[in-house]
This record gives structure tokens, C-alpha cells and sequence, in this order.
């Protein structure tokens, strides 16, 4: 039996770190939040664009978000940093993360009297938070506890032929010893989409992956042009992939062989949910770190080619690198040399169990080099409605 | 004598394999290499950069170019053996919002 060790949360779930969410219910409250995280060491906050003028679905997706970040494993106590008039329910996200049992605490920068108070009064609401929570320790947890989310990005072809290849590799073994794997990134199964159906474990699943794909397509489509550029990106067109068949095909590689359980939505927070599953996302590094995150995956495989250095605040993100010349550019931000694959010095099961070591160092505490580097502010919440 | 470089074709439907090596130019012979280890040798016609495509057999205008054994766009172009493949050859058949618009007008 493979044990791991992290923090057990009052509703089950096992956190990989412990840190105190600033959330900001709203755009307009990112300063705020920004500058109570700088002062505390131990927090972590997401800059996010969303929140206020946008359409009823839109704003219900962005608090249930919003509330799912707060419920991650990783989060050990949250403090809300709401505006006041913004068009999320912040009352909600207040009452439904006091639900999980985590310490949870709410400040109004109108209510205080304006952005300075509100900054003293938050730090202060952060320094008690995060030592409250500071003498939980790590506690054994089993492999049927891990939630893995994976994702590629800057791909170009070694992405569907290594890395991607080693994360399909570590899925399967994770699923195998039940644990879960997210996947998303439902532009990138344009092309491939038939392939992923025929493993989903019923009709129902299989009608949904093709309708996720469907839509994503078709709100591409509505703007009347060649996606290309778009998605394909100039970047994945340089690295040799034609078509977004071609770089779709290569990217479903990453989920492994398993059959599908189900698509989960944007915002969802799995509960018990074993197995893989998808999460209807775009490809979009901000907007998809953050729907995994939300999930309550613990950490993230992310697979590259071109080299993108990404991350999320409160998610460890693992960087496997397909291109061997792209790893020794960029070692700094590259954990795993999967290129080693494509020269012929290893096989896709080696470098697969060096993955499958390294995430469980990771879920022990050790720093990935994103999270050294700390490149993760870059975050946003995925909306489908315009800006109004 | 320098190593033949490898063109690898990873399904036996394709009709395109990835040349990953740098500095392949228009004329260089590279070998193609399946799963099973078979190998031909092929003239490139074209430069080549890194991780990029050739035809392993010629291809025809509208006929669907195959890598993983599934379709990744259509020919656009008449298409010879070793001849690089990319954006200027291949057209991709999905999120064309501009073929709906012309239909459209």
C-alpha cells in the first residue's frame, strides 16, 4: 500500500498544503486581498477578472467557483474580501465555506470605511487565521485519496508522443488504485471527441462528451472565422501541430486509457467522485488552472513542448517536458525531462514512475519548481456570457 | 558516416510521420520508422524544422491527412512522398466558422 501524508479536512478530503484562502468576492476587491496576502505569509489570494456586470448564470458560476476554491483540500481556513456591491452572492460563499467546518471570516471594504481599513482589518483576520491553522499536522492518507488534475499546455508534437504519453501513464495507474483524475480542456477534444466517447462508461456519458464539444465548437464558430491562431496557437503551429485535430488527438493521450465516469461542470467540487472524469473547460492556462483547482484536485500534471511556465496559487502544478532542447532551455521551470523519451534513453513506463514518485513527493510538501518560482498569479475564473 | 535521421509514423493508417531532429533540409534522406521497427528511406522535400511532418506517400488534393491513425485535416495541396506538411498543405475541418459564413452568403 502506497501511503502520502497531508492535511485531513473536517469533510474527509486531504489536503497536500495548508494555506488561508484570501478570496476576493469580486474583481474590484483584488487589491485589497493582494496586499492583507503580501503582508501574511502563509495565504494565498486569486486575481481573478470577474464578479459584477456579467449575467445571472455568469455570476451564480463565479460564486460557486469561487466557493469550490474556498472548499479545496488545500485550504485550511478562508478569508472572504468582498467590495459590497458587487453581483456575486458573497453572503453565500460566506455561509456555504462556514458549512465545511474550515475557520471562515468575511470583511466588507465599503462597510470598513474604504481600502485602507479594510487592508488592516484582513491582515489582522489573516495573521489569526493562518496561526490557527499553522499547528495542524500532515496525517497518513492512501492513494485512493488523491485527486489529480492534468492538463497540457505550449504543446507541440513530443507532447502527444512524451509527456503527455507519462501522464497518460501515471492516470491510469492512479485510477487503477482508485483514486481520481480530472481532465478538461473540451477545445482540445475537438477531433478526438469520438474516441473519448467510446470510453465513457454509459450512452449518457458518451452523448455529453459530445455535446460539451459541440458547444465549445459552436461558440468558436458564432464569431464567423478560422480558429486557427486561436486554437490552434501560433506557438503549437511552430512547434508542428496543424490542426487542432492534430494537437486534440495528441492532448487526450494525457487521460490515459480509462473509461470516462462523467463531465463535471466548471465550477463542480468533486465529493466521492473516483475514477476519471472530465471538466468542461477551455484550454486556457488561467481559467483551467483554476476550474481543476475547484475541482479540489491537491496538484496538477501539466505537460509541455514550447515550455509554459504557469501555475496556481494554491495547486502544486508538476511541469513534464515532451521537448528534449525545450528542458535544457528551461530547466529552471521544467520538473520532469520526459524528452528523454523521444532521444530513446527511456521508456514511457520509466519516466512514468518517476512521475508517480515525484507527485507523491510533491503531495508530501516538496516545492515543484512553479510553486519556487512562484509563477501563479496569472488566474481567472471561465464565463460564458459577455461583460455588460 | 552521419546517422540516417528518423521520420516516426505511429500508426500504420498514417500517412505522415514527425522528423524530431534539427536542421533537416530539402533533399536530406531520412528513415521512416513504425512501432513494429520497420524502416524505408525517404527524400524530404523541403526544410523540415523539428517535430515537424512528412508524407510517407503521396497524397492527393481533398484526401484526409492521418497521424494517430484518425484524421487531421484535408489536403490542400497535391502532396508528394517525403514532402513536409503543415499549415500551408493542410486544412483543419473543425471550429471553421469561415466555411459556415461563406455557406451562409
Amino acid at each position: 500500500m502506497t501511503t502520502w501524508y497531508g492535511y485531513r479536512r473536517a469533510d474527509g478530503s486531504v489536503g497536500s498544503r495548508n494555506y488561508v484562502a484570501v478570496i476576493p468576492s469580486v474583481t474590484c476587491a483584488n487589491d485589497v486581498a493582494n496586499a492583507i496576502c503580501r503582508e501574511v505569509q502563509g495565504t494565498v489570494t486569486y486575481m481573478h477578472h470577474q464578479g459584477c456586470c456579467q449575467l445571472p448564470p455568469d455570476l451564480d458560476r463565479v460564486t460557486e467557483t469561487l466557493i469550490s476554491l474556498g472548499k479545496s483540500p488545500n485550504v485550511g481556513a478562508v478569508l472572504i474580501v468582498s467590495l459590497g456591491c458587487e453581483g456575486t452572492d458573497h453572503a453565500r460563499m460566506y455561509e456555504e465555506l462556514k458549512a465545511t467546518g474550515k475557520p471562515t471570516e468575511i470583511i466588507h471594504i465599503q462597510e470598513l470605511g474604504g481600502v485602507s481599513k479594510a487592508i488592516r482589518e484582513g491582515t489582522d483576520i489573516a495573521r489569526r487565521l493562518v496561526m490557527e491553522i499553522s499547528s495542524q499536522q500532515r496525517e497518513p492518507a492512501d492513494v485512493s485519496e488523491i485527486v489529480m488534475a492534468i492538463k497540457c499546455g505550449a504543446s507541440d508534437t513530443t507532447s502527444g508522443m512524451a509527456s503527455n504519453c507519462v501522464i497518460g501513464y501515471v492516470a491510469d495507474k492512479l485510477v487503477d488504485l482508485g483514486a481520481t483524475v480530472i481532465f478538461g480542456e473540451t477545445t482540445e477534444f475537438l477531433g478526438g471527441e469520438h474516441l473519448l466517447a467510446k470510453r465513457a462508461v454509459n450512452e449518457e456519458v458518451g452523448k455529453k462528451i459530445f455535446q460539451i464539444v459541440n458547444e465549445m465548437e459552436e461558440r468558436a464558430k458564432s464569431i464567423g472565422c478560422d480558429m486557427r491562431r486561436g486554437q490552434p496557437t501560433p506557438g503549437n503551429i511552430a512547434g508542428g501541430l496543424s490542426s487542432i485535430e492534430e494537437k486534440s488527438l495528441g492532448a487526450i493521450v494525457k487521460s490515459g486509457t480509462r473509461p470516462i465516469q462523467g463531465v463535471l461542470e466548471y465550477p463542480e467540487h468533486v465529493t466521492n467522485q473516483k475514477g476519471l472524469w472530465i471538466k468542461d473547460s477551455p484550454g486556457r492556462e488561467p481559467e483551467i488552472l483554476t476550474g481543476m483547482a475547484a475541482t479540489g484536485a491537491q496538484f496538477m500534471c501539466f505537460s509541455t513542448g514550447r515550455g509554459a511556465p504557469q501555475g496556481f496559487p494554491s495547486m502544486p502544478v508538476i511541469k513534464i517536458c515532451g521537448n528534449p532542447n525545450t528542458y535544457e532551455n528551461m530547466k529552471d521551470d521544467m520538473d520532469l525531462n520526459a524528452g528523454l523519451i523521444i532521444t530513446g534513453d527511456k521508456t514511457i513506463e520509466e519516466v512514468g514512475e518517476e512521475a508517480f514518485a515525484l507527485l507523491l513527493e510533491v503531495l508530501n510538501g516538496k516545492m515543484t519548481k512553479n510553486e519556487a518560482i512562484q509563477y501563479f498569479s496569472a488566474i481567472d475564473i471561465h464565463c460564458l456570457g459577455p461583460v455588460i | 558516416m552521419e546517422e540516417l535521421k528518423i521520420a516516426l509514423r505511429v500508426n500504420d493508417l498514417d500517412n505522415v510521420a514527425t522528423i524530431f531532429a534539427n536542421g533537416i533540409k530539402d533533399g536530406m534522406e531520412v528513415e521512416i520508422r513504425d512501432k513494429k521497427g520497420n524502416k524505408e528511406t525517404v527524400t524530404v522535400i523541403g526544410d523540415v524544422p523539428y517535430g515537424h511532418k512528412i508524407a510517407v506517400k503521396d497524397i492527393h488534393v481533398k484526401e484526409q491527412i492521418i497521424k494517430y491513425g484518425e484524421e487531421i485535416g484535408v489536403a490542400t495541396h497535391e502532396i508528394k512522398r517525403g514532402e513536409y506538411v503543415h499549415v500551408h498543405n493542410l486544412d483543419s475541418m473543425r471550429g471553421r466558422g469561415d466555411l459556415e459564413k461563406e455557406t451562409v452568403q
